[in-house]
């Protein structure tokens, strides 16, 4: 079972659960923020988009000490998939699952677009389904998203290619034009040393259907699915 | 009954509150006695123009707003449309102007708040939202200030409770520079046998508040911000504005749906407009009950508050309910789960009077019948403006020629009015809740139905939002009658059935009969068409007083339309998606420039009359285009409005959703000057390509609708020739996009 977590003030919960569960297959379940535990059957877990708290402090900053957080970190470091988009990876970063951290878009704007991104590594639990390389159309919608990390911090991530997807044109080239909100080095997906705990700004919940947002966004769900199964726990 | 304060009243604190010297009158009629304090400010509120609908009454009684698909027309919250296998939609438009003049981004967000409050309270969970915006010109460092705050504002609240922005309009005129629009409206989708009232029945039942708490914001809001013209003083009105929290909201519309799930619940009301005051005694009176309440138990979130202020408070994020008696404890259950404040406030009685308690003493006794529903009625003097003729006078002869159609294109393009609105809509989340079949950008948008529990279905709701303001001021019944014959179009050109209609319609004062006429000419027009087109009206607002040191507005009919496509895989786009597409023309082009922006941005001049509508030839085009779209005949479906022809062409071509730019190769018949060709306005035209020329035109002949094929898709250029092949527009579409994608953001990031 896959738990999508329900922070107050989460919006795409009930997209994320529809995307796995009615487009995918895949038994998907809310889990209210201050359950402090996670279903047992758990294969993953969910951080969805949103305004958890509204965003009044700092994104994510207050979500991370709902009861449930405390769960999501155990499960973390016994090995279980965690994905987080947007507000999610934010609260990822926040609470210390995944280095660096989401800044105000460049221009101030919330920007809601559809973007281009590369994929820079398809061995990981993610991206198992696409190719190195390959390049995915998919929404952003968010006015904190510009991914900064220490340049030292950065510089490890290039090395140990944590660094999944990046911002980039149509044709994958990597360019300042095609970063919707200035991220360093056009980040748009990281993932942990580990391979496990995965962010990512760009939403794939709404890229599952054809007609509504193309299909780009299954390619990872599915990778995550694949992956969970591979690795019963 | 002892008094509440110091504070006497009298006939000239009656003045002060903005009631007349008749209604003052009034009020020591039904009381018997002089009213105290807080009961002077509930008289004062209800019977404002906001809330009473005085002025336009009369008028609105003449709308058509029944129809066998209508479950409940104005005089809830919203209205409520079937939309079939047991699902129904609610739907309403307001204006939030005035406030959003004074503090753009909180006067916009509470404007979004608002609306959505009146949907969620009637059972429906908030799906789309659109808006429909008007700001004076983008050179007026003010109006970037308003146009930035403004959209901030709707974002800012909109894609934080999670509810996507599908669309909208924006427009630009001198008459807004001292009185911006900001009307916003949304939708919610309800189970058709599932939707609430604010209704306080059952004497004995709870009435409970929920939400937030409430301060000393937005005080007066209803009745002496939106009730009164704006002038120089208009600053110091700036704490009447509320301010909003989407947090708030986005918990609120959980537990509420909740709530209403759970059994507990009899009623249910926003606090909108006069806050408690109006959701007690308009719950009270669609009952026919009275309540009994002690306010020393509503949650505050200051201290002090008298019983006037914590009855005319507006504060946001706020709900009065009626449970079941025994059901309190369910229904605090739910609301202290998503840490909202909840408090049992009073009791239904059962003898029709307005009961409310103050430390412990009676300060508010009021029978609620003549309050709520015995507001005044006004029958206003209304008188056609002198200058009406001499506006409507246009000799085309004396109009220069367009010497220029590819300059006279470009600059048409670079028209805030015309040109593209994505600086606006990318800062509004188009893609929660998952459904976005299409987003804004095109006729309208359209979104996929999905049911509560999150089973998709085949059916989706077409929406969009029109008017054209200078139409309205050359002639305000052609005008509206051109603004539902345009919406309704628009959610055609989708594939979509127009089903029913919304409309907020903003004025200048109606105190000048002038004003009056411009009101009773448009609602004639829009009952007119409404019928024609057979969309009733389910709701809507009405927005007087909309002008500043004596100068009003253009009338400003906004009407939101709302159709139903299914199934909804079968729609038409408004780009051209690829090369080879036969293109042709539904309707016909005359020799109308009247009102035209082609007028307005080449010639300087707003003048004539504008295009007339055949809306017998509306409904037939509406009904080819539906079924045209449904056999699978129409790829693109394209409104041909404002900037005419070429203009249209221009935007099918530009880039679309799917990241394609194609271009055109497309001859027109003459016998028409070149600039009423190219960029006249003439209703009831749709430009469409599709693979099946010849069945289309069959089709179109069928349905009586006019249709000639005038090009093919393709290329990178868009080539406009006459019948002699001559060359009346050849230019590269790359570089009209460009000047079409910059005419906002080159104004608007000038600061």
């Amino acid at each position: 079972m896959f738990a999508v977590i329900q922070f107050p003030g989460s919006n795409d919960d009930r997209d994320m659960q529809f995307a796995l569960k009615a487009v995918l297959g895949a038994p998907a379940a809310l889990v209210w923020h201050k359950t402090p535990e996670l279903p047992p059957d758990t294969q993953g877990v969910l951080l969805p988009g949103g305004f958890s708290y509204g965003d009044y402090l700092r994104c994510g900053a207050m979500a991370r000490f709902s009861p449930i957080m405390a769960a999501v970190k155990r499960f973390a470091d016994a090995g279980g998939l965690v994905l987080g988009t947007c507000n999610g990876f934010q609260v990822l970063c926040e609470a210390g699952l995944l280095p660096g951290v989401l800044m105000r878009n460049r221009d101030l704007h919330f920007v809601c677009e559809f973007v281009h991104v590369r994929v820079d590594r398809s061995d990981t639990a993610f991206t198992s389904r696409t190719r190195p390389g390959q390049v995915l159309r998919l929404p952003v919608k968010h006015g904190e998203g510009c991914y900064v990390a220490p340049p030292n911090v950065l510089s490890e991530l290039e090395a140990k290619r944590q660094i999944v997807l990046r911002y980039c044109a149509a044709d994958g080239t990597v360019t300042p034009e095609a970063n919707p909100n200035g991220a360093l080095a056009n980040v748009a997906g990281v993932v942990n040393e580990r391979g496990n705990v995965f962010g990512l700004m760009p939403h794939p919940e709404h890229a599952v259907e054809g007609a509504i947002g193309g299909t780009d966004g299954a390619l990872l769900l599915r990778s995550m699915i694949d992956s969970a199964q591979r690795t019963p726990r | 009954m002892s008094a509440p304060s110091e504070v006497v009243v009298d006939l000239a604190l009656a003045r002060e509150h903005g009631l007349t010297e008749e209604e003052y009158g009034r009020i020591l009629e039904i009381l018997g006695r002089v009213p105290t304090f807080p009961e002077l400010g509930i008289f004062s509120v209800m019977w404002s123009e906001h809330c009473s609908y005085k002025s336009s009454k009369r008028y609105l009684r003449e709308l058509p707003t029944e129809g066998e698909q209508v479950l409940q027309g104005p005089g809830e919250g919203a209205g409520v449309v079937a939309i079939g296998d047991g699902l129904a939609v609610i739907f309403k438009i307001e204006s939030h102007n005035h406030p959003s003049f004074i503090e753009p981004k909180q006067g916009a967000a509470t404007g979004v708040g608002g609306i959505l409050r009146d949907i969620f309270s009637m059972g429906a969970r908030p799906i789309a939202s659109l808006d429909s915006l008007r700001f004076g010109p983008l050179e007026d460092p003010r109006q970037r200030h308003l146009l930035r705050g403004v959209v901030d504002g709707i974002g800012g609240y909109g894609n934080a409770v999670g509810v996507a922005t599908v669309g909208g309009e924006t427009g630009f005129h001198e008459c807004y520079r001292g009185n911006i629009l900001v009307n916003a409206f949304n939708l919610g989708l309800v189970e058709a046998d599932r939707f609430w009232k604010g209704s306080a029945s059952g004497v004995g039942n709870p009435v409970i508040y929920v939400g937030s708490k409430t301060g000393r914001d937005g005080i007066h809001g209803a009745s002496l911000l939106a009730s009164a013209e704006f002038d120089d003083a208009a600053e110091a009105k700036r704490p009447t504005v509320q301010v909003g929290d989407p947090f708030a909201e986005k918990c609120l519309i959980e537990a509420c749906l909740e709530v209403m799930r759970s059994g507990a619940l009899v009623g249910i009301q926003d606090m909108g407009a006069a806050g408690l005051t109006c959701s007690s005694f308009e719950m009270a009176s669609r009952a026919g009950t009275g309540i009994e309440m002690d306010l020393d138990l509503v949650p505050q979130r200051e201290s002090g508050m008298t019983p006037y202020e914590l009855l005319l408070s507006e504060s946001q994020e706020r709900m009065l309910l009626v449970a079941k008696q025994g059901g309190e404890a369910v229904v605090r259950e739910i609301f202290e789960r998503w840490d909202l404040d909840v408090a049992v406030v009073g009791r239904v009685t059962g003898d029709g009077r307005m009961r409310i308690r103050w430390h412990g003493k009676t300060v508010v006794e009021i029978p609620v019948d003549p309050v709520a529903e015995n507001a005044p009625v006004l029958d206003r003097p209304a008188r056609e403006p002198a200058d009406l003729r001499a506006r409507q006078a246009l000799d085309l002869a004396g109009v220069p020629v367009e010497s220029d159609p590819a300059g006279a294109l470009e600059a048409l393009l670079d028209s805030p009015n015309l040109g593209s609105k994505a600086w606006i809509y990318r800062q509004y989340d188009q893609l929660v809740q998952g459904n976005t079949v299409l987003g804004p950008g095109g006729d309208a948008a359209l979104v996929r139905v999905k049911r509560e529990d999150g089973t998709p279905t085949q059916k989706a709701l077409a929406l969009s939002v029109d008017c054209n303001p200078r139409w309205c001021w050359l002639d305000p019944y052609e005008g509206t009658v051109a603004a539902v014959a345009e919406s309704a179009r628009n959610v055609a050109c989708t594939g979509a059935r127009p089903l029913a209609l919304t409309n907020c319609l903003n004025f200048g004062n109606p105190e000048k009969p002038e004003i009056m006429w411009q009101f009773a000419e448009a609602t004639r027009g829009l009952g007119d068409a409404a019928r024609a087109l057979g969309t009733p009206v389910i709701s809507g607002n009405v927005s007087f007083y909309n002008e500043t040191a004596g100068r009003p507005i253009h009338p400003t009919p906004t009407i939101a339309m709302v159709g139903l496509l299914e199934p909804w895989e079968r729609h038409a786009v408004s780009h051209f998606p690829e090369a080879g597409l036969a293109i042709l023309l539904l309707g016909e082009t005359r020799e109308e420039l009247g009102g035209s922006e082609w007028l307005a941005v080449r010639r300087g001049l707003e003048a004539g009359a504008p295009p007339r509508v055949d809306l017998a030839h509306e409904a037939r085009l509406g009904a080819l285009l539906v079924e045209a779209v449904r056999e699978g005949l129409v790829v693109t479906a394209h409104d041909v409005s404002a900037g005419g022809l070429a203009v249209a062409l221009a935007e099918c071509g530009f880039t679309g959703p799917r990241g394609v730019r194609i271009g055109a190769d497309v001859s027109l018949a003459e016998g028409l000057r070149v600039d009423a060709l190219l960029f006249g306005e003439s209703t009831g035209r749709v430009i469409v390509a599709t693979r099946e020329a010849e069945r289309l035109i069959a089709a179109a002949a069928a349905h009586g609708v006019p249709a000639a094929r005038i090009g093919t898709t393709g290329g990178a250029r868009l080539r406009i020739a006459g019948e002699a092949g001559a060359p009346l527009i050849d230019a590269e579409l790359a570089a009209l996009e460009a000047i079409w994608v910059r005419a906002i953001p080159r104004r608007v990031e000038e600061d």
